[in-house]
């Protein structure tokens, strides 16, 4: 929190949604949100760094419980991409799965973190005036994620049905090959393939945005003296205990949508 | 929440990340389950078939003993017969030995009977000239009687 800022609501919640911008270029573009990139990069590097230290001395025998735990999850990731991709899913669309729902599950989690502490911590200890910590309520974010997916499902549809295969399904399905339908064809397509990257990354955002602003919003009540601090407390431990379920399922919707895209786009009409 | 540049770092770690997590970590972590899947596999297998032979072998045994009793029963009932076979031929043998036996007795006896017969003859022959002596009294004279003597052993 900024001390040298005269402290309103207004004032509060502004200064917790914004980011810490370092401009890079001329021009409003050319600039990076410095805290999620470094919060998701951590995450990421901390995240799989250890995976791939635990990979690296699975044994075949009997797991310990890190490796128990990391295979569960790995059963879990494999099971829901089996049941709906059908195909060599170990090359890559079950290793890019584990990897979505790993990595958004962990920046979702960044929710949990008491705002306010957070925000102490970073000031004082990192020097930075504003800090956000989830990078998944950041817009950047998912729709970079959405936009990987859909570049990779554009990808894949070209890879099984070949160029001139995705382009005749572009105007061909769903109605028909029928010339007389071909520009609807081609709208309804179109709609499509710019649905899916919005819908697929404003959900993650949306949820995790709102979810930080109900935070907020809560953490205003300690404003209001003793009383407020005691029930806002309560309120955010239920708001935090119910956010543990959004944040899961979130990560999880993140990753099934990624995987079904995937896989409609293997299929071919 | 305006669009900038974070976009496409964050595509590129997310593309990193991918990257790593195909190459690095799903593919020593589906090694280790498939592994241990096959493993486990193979064992729920042996076990089936080690119970498979356990019930071949039970039925085998099973088999073997019944044959065993069989035969030992065939056994008892062979050696019960040739008992009684035997008990009959030493039956018979005894039966054929007491005959030739009492045979034998008989024609001692029969013997012994025609020796008695010959002494009592002589004896009675001799008792009857003492006493055919003594009758009349004086010496007979055993050689000049013999023929008559000889006549009467011979009528007795």
């Amino acid at each position: 929190m900024s001390t040298e800022h005269e402290l309103t609501p207004s004032g509060y919640i502004g200064h917790h949604l914004s980011f810490n911008v370092k401009q890079v270029a001329e021009g409003g573009f050319w600039s990076v949100n410095f805290d999620s990139l470094s919060v998701s990069f951590f995450l990421g590097f901390i995240i799989f760094a250890f995976f791939w230290w635990v990979a690296r001395g699975a044994t075949a025998g009997v797991p310990g419980k890190r490796q128990a735990f990391i295979e569960l999850l790995f059963e879990f990731i494999d099971d829901q991409v089996k049941g709906t991709f059908h195909g060599e899913r170990h090359k890559f669309v079950a290793p890019a799965a584990l990897t979505v729902f790993v990595w958004v599950f962990a920046m979702n989690a960044m929710d949990f973190l008491p705002i306010d502490i957070m925000a102490w911590i970073f000031h004082h200890v990192f020097g930075q005036e504003v800090f956000r910590a989830v990078p998944t309520s950041d817009i950047n974010t998912t729709f970079a994620l959405a936009l990987s997916v859909w570049l990779l499902m554009i990808a894949f549809s070209i890879k099984v049905k070949g160029l001139g295969g995705w382009i005749h399904e572009l105007f061909c399905a769903p109605f028909g090959a029928n010339p007389l339908v071909w520009p609807f064809n081609l709208l309804f397509n179109l709609v499509e393939y710019v649905s899916k990257p919005l819908s697929h990354s404003m959900r993650l955002f949306g949820n995790m945005y709102a979810g930080e602003v109900i935070f907020l919003l809560i953490g205003m009540w300690a404003a209001t003296g003793w009383s407020g601090t005691l029930f806002g407390a309560l309120l955010g431990g239920v708001w935090a205990i119910f956010h543990i379920l959004i944040v899961t399922l979130q990560a999880y919707i993140f990753m099934m949508l990624t995987v079904v895209y995937i896989s409609m786009a293997h299929e071919s009409h | 929440m305006n669009i900038n540049l974070t976009l496409f770092s964050q595509a590129l770690t997310f593309a990193i990340l991918i990257w790593f997590t195909v190459k690095f970590v799903w593919p020593p972590l589906l090694a280790a389950v498939e592994s241990r899947q096959k493993t486990i596999a193979d064992g729920l297998a042996y076990a089936e078939r080690a119970k498979h032979d356990l019930d071949l072998a039970a039925k085998r045994s099973a088999d073997i003993l019944r044959e065993a009793k069989e035969k030992a029963g065939e056994i008892v009932a062979g050696g019960e017969k040739r008992g009684s076979e035997i008990i009959e031929q030493a039956k018979a043998q005894a039966r054929v030995e007491g005959d030739r036996i009492i045979a034998g007795a008989k024609a001692e006896l029969d013997k012994e009977v025609f020796r008695a017969r010959e002494q009592l003859r002589t004896h009675v022959s001799a008792i009857a000239l003492a006493g055919a002596g003594k009758i009349l009294g004086r010496e007979i004279d055993a050689k000049a009687h013999n023929d008559l003597l000889d006549k009467l052993v011979a009528e007795i």
